[in-house]
C-alpha cells in the first residue's frame, strides 16, 4: 500500500479549475520531486493535501496511510504524519516560536498516545534539533517567523519539520531563496531524515536541489496535470530543454 | 508562578465561559431604594462620616441630578447605552449584614471561601505572597492584608472608608482634587454615594515592598458599585497597585461608576493596572455590567511618573479613561492597553495626556481586538498647552478583528498649543488571518489554540507589562475569554 495515493484529483478556486486529474503515488522511504512552470497548480496541490479550505475538490480521492485525507480537518493531517512546508512561511508577531511550537508538539504527541513533554525534556528536544537542522538557536528565540529572512524562514520549515517527525514531508520550494551553503545544510538535513519509513514530495523549479538530493521520481506538473514522470535524469532533460516540448506534447499552453 | 508552563494554561482555558458567575449567599444590609438626599445621608451615616464629607456627597448629588435634567449624559462616547433609571436601583449593599469589619474573624465563612474561589484568599498565611489585598464586596470592604507589615514602613493601606476615619486630614486634602465631582455624570454620582476603594499613601522616599491591590466583587442583584480611589505618592515613592473585578451572572444589568484619583508628587512613580473582569452580560447580548469609570492621574510634580496598565475583557459597556495630568517638569504618562470585546459587549476606551509642563512625555500603546457582534473603540487625547516646552508623545493603537460582524474604531484628538512638541501617531487595523490560522492548524494546532496563541502574541507587549504576579493570569483571562470565538 503506498504512503500517500491521489487518484483523479481535479480542485478548483471559484470555478477556475487548477487541479485537472492529478494523480501520483509515494511509498514509504521515496523521494519524489515535482516540478513543473508557474502557475501549473505545485502549490495548489500541497494546499490541498494539507488541508487548505478554499479549494473545492470536484472529483478524485486522496488516502494517506490508508486513510481517506479529505475528510481530515488540516491539524489533524499534521497529527496524522503529514507536513507541509509552505513556499510562503507566515509571519505571526509576537508569538514565541518556543510556545508556537510546544502547542505543536505536544498536540501532536497527545494524538500519537504519547505523553506530553515536560518544559526540559521539549528545550532539549529543540536544542538537539536546531542543531540537527544547523538552525541558529537565536531564531528559536525570537517570535515566528517574524522579520526573519527569505532563507532564515526556508530553514525554520525544516527545523519545524525535524520537530513535528512526520512520515510524509511536503516542500514547497524550500530551496528557492537559499545561498548556496544554505542549500546545502538544509539538503544535509533532508537527507539525514530520509529513511525507509518517511517520504519526501521537493516542489522545485531547480535541478540543483536534486544534486543535493537525489529523487526516486521526477514528475513534471504542467496545467493542472502530470504530464510525465521519470528517474533523476527527467530533471536533467528539463534543466536542458526547459518545459516547451512537454507542453507541445501534452497539448496545453502555459 | 514559574513552574506554570504554557501547556498548563492551554488546559486551564479549556474550562469553558465565566466562572466568576456565582453568587455568595449571605444577607445584605441594603440602602431603601433609590437615589435621594436620604440615600446619601444613608450612607454617610452608615459610615460613620464626618459632617464635610456629608456636605462633599450632598453637592455631588445636587450636581448630579442638574446634569441629568439638562439631559448631560456623555454621548459622545461610540456606545449605545440602554437608558438607565437611577431610581430602580440600591446604592448601598452590606454583605454579611455589616457595615465594616475590624477583624478578618468577624468576616462571615462564606465571603472568605467565595474569595478564595476567586483565587483571592484572605488569611495572611493563606494569602498570595509579595501582595497585599484589599476586598471589596459590593459597598464594604471585607479585608485588607499585611496592612500592618506595610505600616512599618509608614504606607498606608486600607479601604477608603477606614482612611476616612483614621486619616481624615489625608484624605480631604486630596479627594476630589483631580477629578471634581463636577467632571461628568458619573464622576457626580460617584461623588454622592460612593461606598468602598482603597487608599494608598506612600511617605517622602518609600519604595513599597509589595504590590498593593484591591479586589472588587459585586455580588447584590439590582446594586450598583461605586468604587473610590485615591493613591497619593510623596516624593521619590514608588508603588505598584494592582485592581481586579468580577461579578455573578445576571439577567438584569449593574452599573459600576468608580472614580480613581492618583497624585504624584516630584520624582514619585505610580504604576496602576487594572484587570478588568466584570460580567460582560449573556451571548445574546443580556445583562452586564455597565463600567462608567473616571480614573486620572495628577504628575504635580517634577519628573514624577504614572503608568496605566490595563486588560478590559468584561463589562456589558466599557466607559473609561485612565489619563494623566503632566503638570511637573519632566514628568511621564504612559497607557497601556489591551481591549478585548466579543458577542455584544461595546467598549470605548482610551486616554488624555494633558501636557502642561516643560519636557514632558507621554507613551500610548492600545491594542483592541474584537470578535463576536462587538463593537470595540479607542478615543484619545493628546493635548500640548502653550507653556509645555518640548513635549513628547508617541501613541500607537492597533484593532485586530475576529470575523466580520464586529467594529473597530479609532478616534484619535490632538491639540497642539506650542510648536517645539513632537507628537507621533500611528494606526492599524489587522484581522486575525487565515493564512495565519491555516498556518497553525498545519503544525497540529487546533483552530482554538491558534487562535489564542494569535491574540496574545498580538497583545503581548502589553500584558509584559503586567505585574509579574498577574500577567499569567491575565494571559489565562484573555483566553478564556476567547473560547468559542473561533470562525
Ligand atoms: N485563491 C486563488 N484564486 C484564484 N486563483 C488562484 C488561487 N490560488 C491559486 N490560483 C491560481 O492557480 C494557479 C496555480 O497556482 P499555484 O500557486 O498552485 O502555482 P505553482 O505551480 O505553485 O506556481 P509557482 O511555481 O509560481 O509557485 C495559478 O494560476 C494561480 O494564480
Ligand atoms: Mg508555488
Amino acid at each position: 500500500m503506498s504512503l500517500l495515493s491521489i487518484q483523479n484529483l481535479h480542485a478548483s478556486v471559484e470555478d477556475h479549475e487548477i487541479l485537472k486529474g492529478l494523480s501520483l503515488d509515494v511509498n514509504a522511504g521515496e523521494v519524489h520531486a515535482i516540478m513543473g512552470p508557474n502557475g501549473s497548480g505545485k502549490s495548489t496541490l500541497a494546499s490541498v493535501l494539507a488541508g487548505r479550505d478554499d479549494y473545492d475538490i470536484s472529483q478524485g480521492s486522496v488516502t494517506f496511510q490508508g486513510e481517506d485525507l479529505l475528510e481530515m480537518d488540516p491539524e489533524e493531517r499534521t497529527r496524522e504524519g503529514l507536513f507541509l512546508a509552505f513556499q510562503y512561511p507566515v509571519e505571526l508577531p509576537g508569538v514565541s516560536t518556543h510556545q508556537f511550537l510546544r502547542t505543536a508538539v505536544n498536540s501532536v504527541r497527545e494524538h500519537r498516545q504519547l505523553d506530553e513533554l515536560s518544559v526540559s525534556d521539549f528545550l532539549k528536544l529543540m536544542k538537539e534539533k536546531a542543531e540537527f537542522v544547523n538552525l541558529d538557536p537565536k531564531l528559536t528565540q525570537r517570535s515566528v517567523n517574524e522579520g526573519f529572512s527569505g532563507g532564515e524562514k526556508k530553514r525554520a520549515e525544516i527545523f519545524q519539520m525535524a520537530m513535528l517527525d512526520p512520515q510524509l514531508a511536503i516542500l514547497d520550494e524550500t530551496d528557492s531563496g537559499l545561498d548556496i551553503d544554505a542549500l546545502r545544510v538544509v539538503s544535509e538535513g533532508i537527507n539525514k531524515l530520509r529513511n525507509e519509513d518517511r517520504a519526501f514530495v521537493l516542489i522545485t523549479h531547480y535541478q540543483r536541489l536534486l544534486n543535493f538530493i537525489v529523487p526516486d521520481r521526477v514528475h513534471v506538473l504542467v496545467g493542472g496535470r502530470i504530464v510525465r514522470s521519470g528517474g533523476p535524469e527527467l530533471a536533467e532533460e528539463l534543466e536542458a530543454k526547459g518545459y516547451d516540448w512537454l507542453l507541445d506534447e501534452a497539448g496545453v499552453s502555459a | 508562578m514559574s513552574t506554570y508552563t504554557e501547556h498548563d494554561f492551554f488546559e486551564d482555558v479549556v474550562e469553558q465561559g465565566y466562572k466568576y458567575g456565582f453568587v455568595t449567599d449571605t444577607p445584605s444590609a441594603k440602602a431603601p431604594k433609590g437615589l435621594s438626599e436620604d440615600t446619601v445621608r444613608y450612607i454617610s451615616a452608615q459610615k460613620e462620616e464626618p459632617g464635610w464629607l456629608l456636605e462633599y456627597r450632598l453637592k455631588a448629588l445636587a450636581h448630579f441630578f442638574k446634569l441629568l435634567d439638562e439631559g448631560k449624559e456623555p454621548s459622545w462616547a461610540h456606545l449605545n447605552v440602554p437608558a438607565i433609571d437611577y431610581q430602580d436601583a440600591y446604592y448601598f449593599a452590606a454583605p454579611g449584614d455589616r457595615v465594616k469589619y475590624d477583624s478578618i474573624d468577624d468576616v462571615p465563612q462564606e465571603i472568605l471561601d467565595d474569595f478564595e474561589k476567586l483565587g483571592i484568599p484572605l488569611r495572611e498565611q493563606a494569602a498570595l505572597a509579595g501582595v497585599a489585598v484589599d476586598a471589596v464586596m459590593d459597598s464594604v470592604s471585607v479585608a485588607t492584608t499585611f496592612k500592618e507589615e506595610l505600616a512599618k514602613d509608614g504606607i498606608i493601606f486600607c479601604s477608603f472608608s477606614e482612611a476616612v476615619q483614621n486619616h481624615p486630614e489625608l484624605v480631604r486634602a486630596n479627594m476630589g482634587k483631580v477629578v471634581p465631582y463636577t467632571d461628568n455624570l458619573y464622576a457626580a454620582l460617584n461623588a454622592a454615594v460612593f461606598s468602598d476603594g482603597s487608599f494608598c499613601y506612600i511617605p517622602k522616599g518609600v519604595r513599597c515592598p509589595m504590590e498593593l491591590s484591591t479586589y472588587f466583587r459585586i455580588n447584590e442583584a439590582n446594586t450598583g458599585q461605586f468604587e473610590r480611589t485615591l493613591i497619593v505618592c510623596e516624593e521619590g515613592g514608588y508603588v505598584s497597585y494592582m485592581e481586579g473585578c468580577t461579578a455573578p451572572m445576571r439577567e438584569e444589568y449593574q452599573l459600576h461608576a468608580a472614580t480613581v484619583e492618583i497624585i504624584a508628587h516630584d520624582d514619585a512613580e505610580v504604576k496602576y493596572s487594572t484587570v478588568q473582569n466584570w460580567y460582560p452580560g449573556s451571548a445574546e447580548g443580556k445583562g452586564g455590567v455597565y463600567n462608567f469609570v473616571t480614573k486620572r492621574a495628577l504628575c504635580s510634580g517634577r519628573n514624577s511618573k504614572v503608568t496605566w496598565t490595563q486588560l478590559e475583557t468584561g463589562s456589558a459597556i466599557t466607559w473609561k479613561y485612565p489619563s494623566c495630568i503632566l503638570k511637573g517638569d519632566g514628568s511621564v504618562g504612559e497607557f497601556y492597553s489591551v481591549a478585548f470585546t466579543k458577542d455584544y459587549q461595546q467598549a470605548d476606551t482610551g486616554t488624555k495626556m494633558i501636557h502642561l509642563g516643560k519636557n514632558t512625555r507621554s507613551t500610548i500603546i492600545s491594542k483592541g481586538i474584537s470578535a463576536g457582534h462587538s463593537n470595540n473603540s479607542y478615543r484619545g487625547l493628546v493635548k500640548v498647552n502653550p507653556k509645555a516646552e518640548n513635549a513628547r508623545n508617541f501613541s500607537q493603537c492597533d484593532s485586530l478583528l475576529i470575523g466580520d460582524q464586529c467594529g473597530a474604531h479609532t478616534f484619535p484628538y490632538i491639540e497642539i498649543l506650542n510648536h517645539t512638541a513632537q507628537v507621533e501617531h500611528e494606526a492599524t487595523t489587522s484581522k486575525v488571518g487565515e493564512d495565519q490560522m491555516f498556518y497553525c492548524q498545519a503544525r497540529g494546532i487546533s483552530e482554538q489554540d491558534a487562535l489564542n496563541l494569535i491574540v496574545n502574541g498580538y497583545a503581548k507587549e502589553i500584558l509584559a507589562k503586567l505585574p509579574m504576579e498577574f500577567a499569567v493570569e491575565a494571559q489565562k483571562l484573555l483566553s478564556v475569554q476567547l473560547e468559542g470565538s473561533v470562525g
